[in-house]
C-alpha cells in the first residue's frame, strides 16, 4: 500500500507544484496606489461633502488586471467543483449549471434593469416573474408564490411568518407556540421556528425511519402552531404517512410547512399540494440547478395553500387584464409585510425559467426519476459493503449510510471521506442527518452518467475493503492530494485571525 | 433531453442491478393517489435555441438602463463592471461548487472569503466582517436582532432616513419575533432629534447615511447619545461606493455596520441577487450572525482557511443559532471583491471622486430650473428633488422620453404625503449628455 513517500513531500522552492500554484492574499501582493481600473479624474468642482470627507486612508490594496487575473484563477483552481467532477453532497443537489442559463441572466434587458424603475418600462421581467410562478405553482399544485425570499432559510421565515399571521388571524397566536420538527430536519428548520418565538419540538421518526401518524398525533395539541416536515426527508426516504399527517396536524388546528429542499426526488412526480401542505420553500439553487456559487446566492420562493394565500409577503404579482403588476404596498392587505428590499433573486428566477423551460414537464420528471434511479444504483452497489441505518429499502433521490460498517477499522466518517478527496472525489454530506451515527448522505443528481457512477462505486468499495485491511494511514492521514492537508479548525476557533493583517 | 447523460440501455442495466422491473418501484413509498400517471399539462422540453428565442423576447420588452439616460438609485446602483469580474466569477470553480464544507478542496472559496471581509472591515472602519448575507435589508435586520441578544433589550428605534424597504423588513421580522420598533417620521432634510428617542429600553438606534434622500447624517453625536444610554448603533449604508470618499461609519462611533454592497461588481438585475454586508466589533464575535472564514493551518503547517465558529450557526446549533442563515451571497461577494481588488484604495476613491462630482453637476444644472428644488445640504452621488408635480407622473412622463429619471419618494413611502419628491441618483456611467438630457426632459415634463 502507498503510505506516503518520502520523496512526495519535498518542498520545492516555490512552493508551487507544477500546476498547483500557490497564491498569497491581495493585501501581500497588491499596492495602494495601483488599480486595474482606468478613469479619468473629474475635473475640479466644489464637493458638497462637508465636513463628513474621509480624512484617514483606508488601506486596501489594488492589482493591475493581470495581477487580479492570475489572484483569482489560482485560487480558483483550489476549488473542487461540480464542472470538475461528481459532488454528491446529500441534501444539497449538485446537479450540472447549464451555461444557457449564465447567458440568459446576462441579458441585457434582464441584468440592466433597476428593480424600482416604473413598472411600465419592465413588463418583460414581470411576465417572467409570472411564468415562473406558473411553473412552479403547477409543478407543485399550490394556490399561491411569494417569490422573494432570498433562499431555503429565508423561504422557511416566510412560510411559518404566513402561519404565524393566519393564527393571529384567528386570534390564536398566542395559543399556538408550538411547532413539531422531526430531529432528522436541517437546522435552519428549528432555527427559523426559535427566531419567531414558536418553540420547537422534537418528533421521534420509527425504526423505519418516518414519521409515524400516531406520533404526530400524540404530539398535537391546542398549543402546536404547525409541524414541519422535509419530504422526502433527509434520511433520503418518502414520508409515506404525509397525507394522514397532514390531515391530524389540520384537524388538530395546525399547518404544514414543508422543507421542499428535496424537491429533486419529485418534480413531476408527485405535488405538495396534493399532499396537504400549506406552506413550502423552493430552492431554486437546488432543484432547478441555479448554482451555488461556493455558498449563494440562493433563491426561495415559496408556494402556499389557499388558506394561506391572503398573508403572502409583498411585493407579489397581480393581473389586470393584459397587465401584470407587482403590489408592492401591503396596506389595505393582508399581506404579512415585506421580507426584503425589491423584489427577490430575480437573476436566479432568470436562470431557473431557462433550466425549467429547457426540460418542459416530460424533462423534468424525466430528471427526478434519474436522480432516484441513481441514488438506488449506488444504493444497490454498495449496499453488501456499507451499511444502512433503515435496512435496505429504496431511497429517494440520496441513499443514507451510517459508520457501522467501518466499526473496529479506526476509521471514521471523517477520514472516509478525506480519502475520497485523494480519489478526486468531493465527500458526501457527513454527520448529517444527526439522528444517525456517523451519517453519510450520498446524492449523485441526474447529472451523473452511468460510468461516472461506476467508478464512484468502485473507487467506495476499494476504499472500504481497505479500511477493513487495516491500512487506517490511508484515511487518517488523508487528504494528502489536496490544495491542503487537514486544517487546524480548532486553533482556528480558539484564537479566531477573520481579517488579514500586517506580520 | 441535454441535460442527461443516461441513455435508455444505461437506465435498464441500472434497473436490473437495482432489481426492479420499472422506477415506479421505487416510488412505492408515494402512495399511489399522490402519484401523477402523466406529465403535467405543460409545454414539452425545448431546445437551447428556442430557449434563447422566448427569453430573449421577454427581456427585450424591457428598457434596458443601456437604452435609456439613467438616474435610479435608492437602494441599487447601476455602475460599470470591469469585464475581468464576470469573467473570473463564471469559472466553473468559483460558480459550481458548494458552500466550503470541505475545506481542503475549497481553499479558493475561503481564501476569497477572508480577502472580502478584510476588505468589508477595512472599508467600514470595523474590526470584523462577516462572510455576506443575502442583502443590505435582510443585513439589517439581523443587525437588529444581534442587538437585541448582546442588549437584552426589546426596542430598535429607525430613523426617518432609513430605506423605507429596509425599515419594512425590519417592521416584519419585529412583528413576528415579537420586539418593538419605533420608527421616527419620513425625514426628508436629515433634521430628526434620534437622541430624544433613545433611553434604557432602546437596544440600538439604526441609521442611514447617505440616507434614503441622499443625505450625509454625521453619526458621531447619535453614537454618543446611543453609548450613553447602553444601546448600540448600527450604520446603514446602501451605496458602498460613498466609503471610498466618506468618513467610515466606524470611525464615527458606530457597533455593528451593514449595508449593500451591490454596487461592487454586481449587476441591477431587477433587485437580487445583491449582497448583504456586515461588519461589527471584535467584542461582538460570538452573537455575529452568519459564516465567518478563519485563519489556520495545515497539517504541514502550510497557511489555510476554514469555515470558523460555526457554534453559533444553525447546522450546529439549531434553535439557539444566531441567525438561521445558511445560504448566503457567497459568488456577489466574489464579484465585489474582485472588483474592489481592480480599484484598490486609488481606484476606489477616483470612483467615488467621479461620482460625487455627476451629481454635484446634475444638482447644479437642476438649480435653474424654476420650480425645481434640490433640498440636500450635503450629499454623495444621489440627492432628493422637490417637483411642481405628481413624481410618479412624471417619472412615467420622463419614462415615455426616454429618459429614466429617479424613484419617487411616494412608491417607497405611499400615503406619507411626499408625492412631489424624486430621488436622484448619479454614477460615473452617466455622461454630461445624459445629464443634460434629463434636465431637458424634466423641463418639458413640467
Amino acid at each position: 500500500m502507498l503510505d506516503h513517500p518520502e520523496d512526495f513531500s519535498f518542498a520545492t522552492v516555490s512552493g508551487n507544484r507544477g500546476l498547483d500554484q500557490e497564491e498569497p492574499p491581495i493585501f501581500e501582493i497588491g499596492r495602494p496606489e495601483t488599480t486595474g481600473v482606468d478613469m479619468e479624474e473629474p475635473a475640479p468642482f466644489a464637493s458638497r461633502l462637508g465636513d463628513l470627507e474621509r480624512k484617514r486612508p483606508i488601506g486596501l490594496p489594488g492589482l493591475s488586471e493581470p495581477e487580479a487575473m492570475r489572484h483569482y484563477v489560482r485560487l480558483s483552481r483550489m476549488n473542487y467543483s461540480i464542472d470538475a467532477g461528481l459532488y454528491p453532497l446529500g441534501s444539497c443537489t449538485m446537479k450540472h449549471n447549464p451555461r444557457l442559463d449564465e447567458k440568459m441572466a446576462r441579458l441585457e434587458g434582464f441584468a440592466d434593469i433597476h428593480p424600482l424603475q416604473p413598472q411600465s418600462t419592465a413588463p418583460g421581467a414581470l411576465a417572467l416573474m409570472e411564468e415562473l410562478s406558473r411553473w412552479l405553482l403547477a409543478l407543485t399544485g399550490m394556490s399561491a408564490i411569494a417569490l422573494s425570499p432570498k433562499a431555503g432559510a429565508h423561504g422557511e421565515l416566510c412560510g411559518l411568518m404566513a402561519i404565524k399571521a393566519a393564527l393571529e388571524a384567528r386570534g390564536e397566536a398566542d395559543a399556538r407556540k408550538t411547532i413539531l420538527i422531526p430531529q432528522s430536519a436541517h437546522g435552519t428548520n428549528p432555527a427559523s421556528a426559535a427566531l419567531l418565538g414558536f418553540r420547537p419540538r422534537a418528533i421521534e421518526a420509527g425504526a423505519d425511519g418516518v414519521v409515524s401518524e400516531e406520533a404526530v398525533a400524540a404530539a398535537l395539541g391546542p398549543d402546536v402552531a404547525a409541524i414541519m416536515l422535509t419530504n422526502p426527508n433527509t434520511c433520503g426516504l418518502f414520508e409515506r404517512n404525509v397525507v394522514a399527517i397532514a390531515r391530524r396536524v389540520r384537524e388538530a388546528g395546525g399547518y404544514f410547512y414543508c422543507d421542499g429542499a428535496n424537491f429533486n426526488a419529485i418534480a413531476g412526480v408527485a405535488r405538495p399540494g396534493d399532499m396537504g401542505v400549506d406552506a413550502m420553500h423552493l430552492n431554486l439553487h437546488k432543484t432547478f440547478s441555479t448554482p451555488h456559487g461556493g455558498g449563494g446566492p440562493g433563491s426561495g420562493p415559496v408556494v402556499l395553500s389557499q388558506r394561506l394565500a391572503p398573508f403572502a409577503p409583498v411585493p407579489f404579482l397581480l393581473r389586470d387584464g393584459e397587465t401584470i403588476r407587482l403590489v408592492e404596498d401591503a396596506r389595505g392587505t393582508q399581506s404579512l409585510g415585506r421580507l426584503t428590499a425589491f423584489h427577490g433573486q430575480f437573476g436566479t428566477f432568470v436562470r431557473a425559467l431557462a433550466y425549467i423551460l429547457s426540460h418542459g414537464s416530460d424533462g423534468l420528471a424525466q430528471a427526478s426519476r434519474d436522480a432516484v434511479l441513481s441514488a438506488n444504483y449506488l444504493r444497490a452497489a454498495l449496499r453488501d459493503v456499507m451499511t444502512q441505518p433503515y435496512g435496505d429499502r429504496a431511497c429517494m433521490h440520496e441513499v443514507l449510510f451510517d459508520d457501522a460498517f467501518l466499526e473496529g477499522t479506526g476509521v471514521t466518517t471523517l477520514d472516509f471521506a478525506k480519502a475520497m478527496i485523494d480519489e478526486g472525489f468531493h465527500p458526501m454530506t457527513i454527520y448529517f442527518p444527526l439522528v444517525v451515527h456517523g451519517a453519510m448522505l450520498i446524492e449523485p443528481t441526474e447529472s451523473e452518467s452511468k460510468r461516472s457512477l461506476d467508478l464512484f462505486v468502485t473507487t467506495l468499495r476499494a476504499l472500504v475493503a481497505s479500511a477493513k485491511r487495516g491500512e487506517t494511514g490511508r484515511f487518517t492521514r488523508a487528504p494528502r492530494y489536496a490544495p491542503r492537508r487537514r486544517l487546524d479548525e480548532t486553533a482556528a476557533a480558539r484564537k479566531p485571525v477573520l481579517r488579514w493583517s500586517a506580520g | 433531453m441535454r441535460y442527461l447523460p443516461l441513455t435508455q440501455e444505461d437506465r435498464a442495466q441500472m434497473r436490473a442491478a437495482i432489481g426492479v422491473a420499472d422506477v415506479a418501484a421505487l416510488y412505492a413509498d408515494v402512495p399511489e393517489a399522490l402519484r401523477l400517471d402523466a406529465p403535467l399539462d405543460l409545454p414539452r422540453g425545448k431546445s437551447e435555441m428556442l430557449v434563447e428565442r422566448l427569453l430573449g423576447a421577454m427581456a427585450k420588452r424591457n428598457l434596458s438602463a443601456a437604452r435609456a439616460p439613467f438616474f435610479i438609485g435608492a437602494g441599487a446602483y447601476r455602475h460599470h463592471i470591469p469585464a475581468s469580474v464576470d469573467h473570473l466569477v463564471q469559472r466553473s470553480e468559483f460558480l459550481t461548487s458548494y458552500t466550503p464544507y470541505q475545506p481542503e478542496i475549497s481553499q479558493g472559496t475561503l481564501q476569497y472569503l477572508f480577502e472580502f471581509q478584510t476588505q468589508v472591515a477595512m472599508l467600514t472602519g470595523m474590526e470584523i466582517a462577516n462572510a455576506s448575507m443575502y442583502d443590505g435589508s435582510t443585513a439589517c435586520a439581523e443587525a437588529a436582532l444581534m442587538a437585541h441578544r448582546i442588549t437584552k433589550r426589546p426596542k430598535a428605534v429607525l430613523s426617518g432616513g432609513l430605506h423605507p424597504h429596509y425599515a419594512q423588513v425590519l417592521r416584519t421580522i419585529s412583528h413576528f419575533a415579537g420586539d418593538a420598533i419605533v420608527s421616527l417620521a419620513p425625514d426628508v432634510r436629515a433634521r430628526e432629534d434620534i437622541a430624544s428617542a433613545i433611553d434604557e429600553s432602546v437596544s440600538c438606534v439604526i441609521v442611514q447615511t447617505p440616507d434614503v434622500f441622499g443625505n450625509l447624517r454625521d453619526l458621531t453625536p447619535i453614537a454618543e447619545a446611543c453609548h450613553r444610554h447602553g444601546a448600540l448603533l448600527i450604520a446603514v449604508f446602501t451605496e458602498v461606493v460613498s466609503l471610498g470618499l466618506l468618513t467610515p461609519p466606524g470611525e464615527m462611533g458606530a457597533d455593528i455596520v451593514v449595508g449593500e454592497g451591490q454596487s461592487l461588481g454586481n449587476p441591477l438585475s431587477f433587485g437580487g441577487p445583491y449582497l448583504g454586508l456586515l461588519a461589527t466589533r471584535q467584542l461582538y464575535l460570538r452573537q455575529t450572525p452568519g459564516r465567518l472564514v478563519g485563519e489556520t493551518v495545515d497539517a504541514d503547517g502550510r497557511r489555510g482557511y476554514v469555515a470558523t465558529l460555526s457554534a453559533r450557526e444553525q447546522h450546529i446549533r439549531r434553535d439557539k443559532a444566531t441567525s438561521n442563515i445558511c445560504t448566503n451571497s457567497n459568488l456577489c461577494a466574489l464579484a465585489f471583491s474582485i472588483h474592489l481588488s481592480l480599484l484598490g484604495e486609488a481606484g476606489l476613491r477616483r470612483l467615488a471622486r467621479v461620482n460625487h462630482a455627476s451629481a454635484v453637476d446634475l444638482a447644479e444644472r437642476l438649480a435653474a430650473v424654476p420650480g425645481v428644488e434640490t433640498l440636500n445640504e450635503r450629499f454623495f452621488n444621489e440627492f432628493t428633488l422637490r417637483v411642481p408635480r405628481d413624481a410618479v407622473q412624471l417619472v412615467e412622463h420622463m419614462a415615455e422620453q426616454g429618459v429614466l429619471a429617479g424613484v419617487p419618494v411616494s412608491r417607497l413611502l405611499p400615503g406619507a404625503g411626499l408625492d412631489d419628491l424624486l430621488i436622484v441618483a448619479c454614477t460615473e456611467v452617466d455622461t454630461v449628455e445624459d445629464r443634460e438630457a434629463f434636465v431637458a426632459a424634466l423641463k418639458g415634463a413640467l
